[in-house]
């Protein structure tokens, strides 16, 4: 046996790795893109033609977003929502961004901080919160929960809670897409904690093996729960992303703090999933404010107060488009307030709606587990379904 | 009614499902060019193209979690796993994710996925090739399980299963593949959760599914022959769901049940079935309930040693003969 200490050899000391003349030595952790620069942004071809209506739609949207974690974060704190709740906030701009690009056929999944997705694609407040309160009037009745939201009429597909679980699925809405001949795509998001998935793996080769319109988007806001991107990933010294290379597939890595990076970036994608029935994987750079969940009672320990002030006050997505809005001419403080305002009062009043909705039936606990049973058809399936006595 | 194989009856359901409903597609590994590592779709891809039968690379977790998510959108995809012992590279998205979307969606989305393969010991392939997860799948509510022992049922089952509308997992065995039976010409299914009388009898219950229906029905005819005992043997098709109303209905008659399955003993199928039993027919037992399971050992190579690991003909008779 030799001596080397098991727990000391497992840890990477980063700062004292070698360059080797024989190998590259890579940077555990990928740099933010260039800054971001709204003006210049807003200016390229998928962004050019937008409307002041159009752009104070998307401000409007982040809002929404942030406006009702925050109210939910309350309700939390009450206890009165189980489990856990992973707020995006702080990351708006790419839910927000993506979703902003979806025509009929494009089709949204992520994993399980899945709030601004599904109010990106018109889910109401209302239901979102009824479900973080487990109520019978939550979009899954109160059977999934903050991880596990659905909207199949409007393209969304989940809300996954394994962590890297939904990225086969995703390439399933692509292939769908593809054998029915439909020109879209699907959206999967991942964090940058699920990468290492083996799963995340196998539908990348899928994807680029089978030319299936995926877009796989790496929400990279640095952390998988309390490990930092540099302790979990080994990955080539232009971005996570760039592991794509391994599978023949296209990549990118964009600026998450400017919406404008985001729509360009996602609309490339999009255009190489329409028109050549392409895979991309895109890694976007954010940053979550709040811990891994509200539960994670350590993030202030695995990164400094200074790292997060920083992007609070200079990185904010939300802020550095507002600004953009109001140095342009497009919003008046006015309605930028009137704006924020109207988000307050709509989680508010979704807080409300959620109290007073009921819980379930304790009978419903027995509903939505086979289509067969629920719509008592015969035709192929009869016998004993559950075995409760 | 002509006589086919098991194997050419599973090939004829699927093939005439892909002609009844066009978004019925075969993906799993070696099925089209190869033409399957058991030749269970052998000439489908010469028959229906490359759009109908596809070749996955070995990536299990991948293709299976891919045909979800296509099932979500209403492909009625057909996965082949060249063994079920495979399967446990795909469980996440076999348990948490085709079992789990309709409940955690509250009813918004249903999986119309089957996936099919042999599960059985007996063929001196190892421990990690002989695995029989059907308890393992029909302890998670949502998902449907059936292991088919002849030919008529492999088509009928395998027709339902891509017909159903919620995820069925389909058992079958590389050892019954050769097996030839009576299988009509005109369409038709076997519904799921349907139990078969393969043999009435009046002394015992013989309750079976997959191989071991094959064994009791074996061990039917020694213990008639030699030993003058009447027994009934009750083809189980279906574990879940399950068809409760045969199995009570054949012990009240009877008044003895013994349960023979290739799966472990420790919460087993069977167990499932024994506690039924006494739920429901406990005064109409004349003897405890009896069980046979495959010998609680990981599979053992050795061929010989692997035959006396399985519930075979004459250690079902031995068992028989202990309570009549």
């Amino acid at each position: 046996m030799n001596s080397i200490n098991s727990s000391e050899f497992l840890i990477r000391n980063v700062e004292s790795e070698e360059v080797s003349s024989t190998k590259k030595t890579t940077p555990r952790k990928t740099k933010n893109p260039n800054k971001a620069d709204l003006v210049k942004e807003a200016k390229l071809p998928i962004n050019k033609n937008l409307t002041d209506e159009e752009k104070i739609g998307f401000l409007r949207q982040m809002v929404r977003i942030r406006r009702f974690e925050e109210r939910s974060l309350r309700v939390y704190q009450q206890g009165k929502i189980g489990g856990f709740l992973h707020l995006y906030i702080g990351q708006e701009s790419l839910a927000t961004g993506c979703v902003s690009l979806m025509g009929e056929n494009d089709h949204v999944i992520t994993a399980y901080r899945d709030h601004a997705h599904g109010l990106g694609v018109g889910m109401t407040m209302n239901e979102c919160m009824a479900e973080l309160l487990g109520k019978a009037t939550g979009c899954s009745k109160g059977k999934g929960g903050s991880m596990h939201y659905f909207a199949p009429d409007k393209n969304y597909w989940g809300g996954h809670g394994i962590v890297g679980g939904q990225t086969p699925l995703g390439a399933g809405i692509a292939y769908a897409l593809k054998y029915k001949g439909l020109k879209g795509c699907c959206m999967c998001f991942l964090g940058d904690g699920a990468i290492n998935q083996g799963a995340f793996h196998e539908s990348l080769n899928l994807a680029a093996l089978w030319d299936l319109p995926v877009i796989y988007i790496i929400e990279n806001n640095g952390y998988s729960m309390g490990t930092s991107q540099e302790r979990s990933s080994s990955h080539p010294a232009e971005g996570l992303a760039a592991r794509a290379e391994g599978y023949n597939m296209d990549w990118e890595v964009i600026n998450g703090e400017s919406l404008f990076a985001v729509r360009d970036g996602v609309h490339r994608a999009m255009e190489r999933a329409h028109n050549e029935s392409k895979p991309t994987l895109l890694e976007i750079h954010t940053y979550r404010y709040q811990g891994h969940s509200i539960a994670d009672a350590n993030h202030k320990k695995y990164r400094t107060k200074e790292e997060i002030e920083d992007y609070r006050q200079n990185r904010d997505p939300i802020n550095l488009y507002r600004q953009y809005l109001l140095d342009q001419g497009i919003i008046t403080e006015e309605l930028n307030k009137q704006i924020d305002q109207e988000a307050r009062d709509e989680a508010e009043a979704s807080a409300k709606f959620a109290d007073e909705s009921p819980f379930p039936q304790p009978s419903e606990i027995m509903d939505d587990i086979y289509w067969s049973t629920d719509n008592n058809d015969e035709s192929t399936s009869t016998g004993r379904h559950f075995f409760n006595d | 009614m002509p006589e086919i194989t098991y194997r050419q009856a599973v090939k004829e359901a699927l093939s005439e499902e892909i002609e009844r409903d066009e978004n019925v597609v075969i993906i799993g590994e070696e099925v089209a060019q190869y033409n399957g590592a058991y030749k269970v779709t052998e000439g489908l891809l010469a028959k229906h193209g490359p759009k109908r039968v596809v070749d996955a690379p070995i990536s299990e977790a991948g293709f299976i979690g891919m045909g979800v998510g296509a099932s979500m959108l209403g492909i009625r995809p057909v996965m082949e796993l060249m063994f079920w012992s495979f399967a446990y590279v795909a469980w996440d998205q076999m348990i948490n994710n085709a079992a789990s979307l309709r409940y955690m969606s509250g009813g918004l989305i249903n999986v119309p996925i089957v996936i099919r393969g042999p599960a059985n010991g007996g063929t001196s392939v190892g421990a990690t090739h002989s695995h029989t997860p059907e308890n393992f799948i029909a302890n998670t509510p949502g998902l449907k399980v059936v292991c088919p022992a002849t030919p008529y049922d492999a088509k009928g089952l395998m027709k339902a299963a891509i017909r159903d509308n919620d995820p069925v997992y389909v058992m079958e065995s590389t050892v019954l593949y050769g097996n030839k039976g009576e299988v009509p010409e005109e369409d038709y299914i076997v519904p799921i959760g349907k139990a078969d009388v393969k043999r009435t009898g009046a002394d015992v219950s013989l309750i079976a599914h997959g191989r071991s229906v094959i064994m009791s029905l074996q061990a039917a005819e020694i213990l008639e022959n030699e030993h003058g005992i009447d027994c009934e043997v009750i083809d189980l098709r279906s574990i879940r769901p399950l068809d409760e109303e045969t199995i009570i209905e054949s012990v009240k008659k009877t008044g003895r049940a013994v349960l023979v399955e290739e799966n472990k003993p420790f919460c087993g199928v069977d167990a499932q079935i024994a506690y039924l039993i006494q739920n429901r027919a406990f005064d109409y037992l004349d003897a405890p309930v009896q069980r046979i399971s495959a010998i609680d050992a990981p599979a053992i190579y050795s061929p010989p040693l692997e035959k006396l690991q399985l519930p075979e003909a004459d250690v079902i008779v031995k068992k028989v003969l202990k309570i009549c």
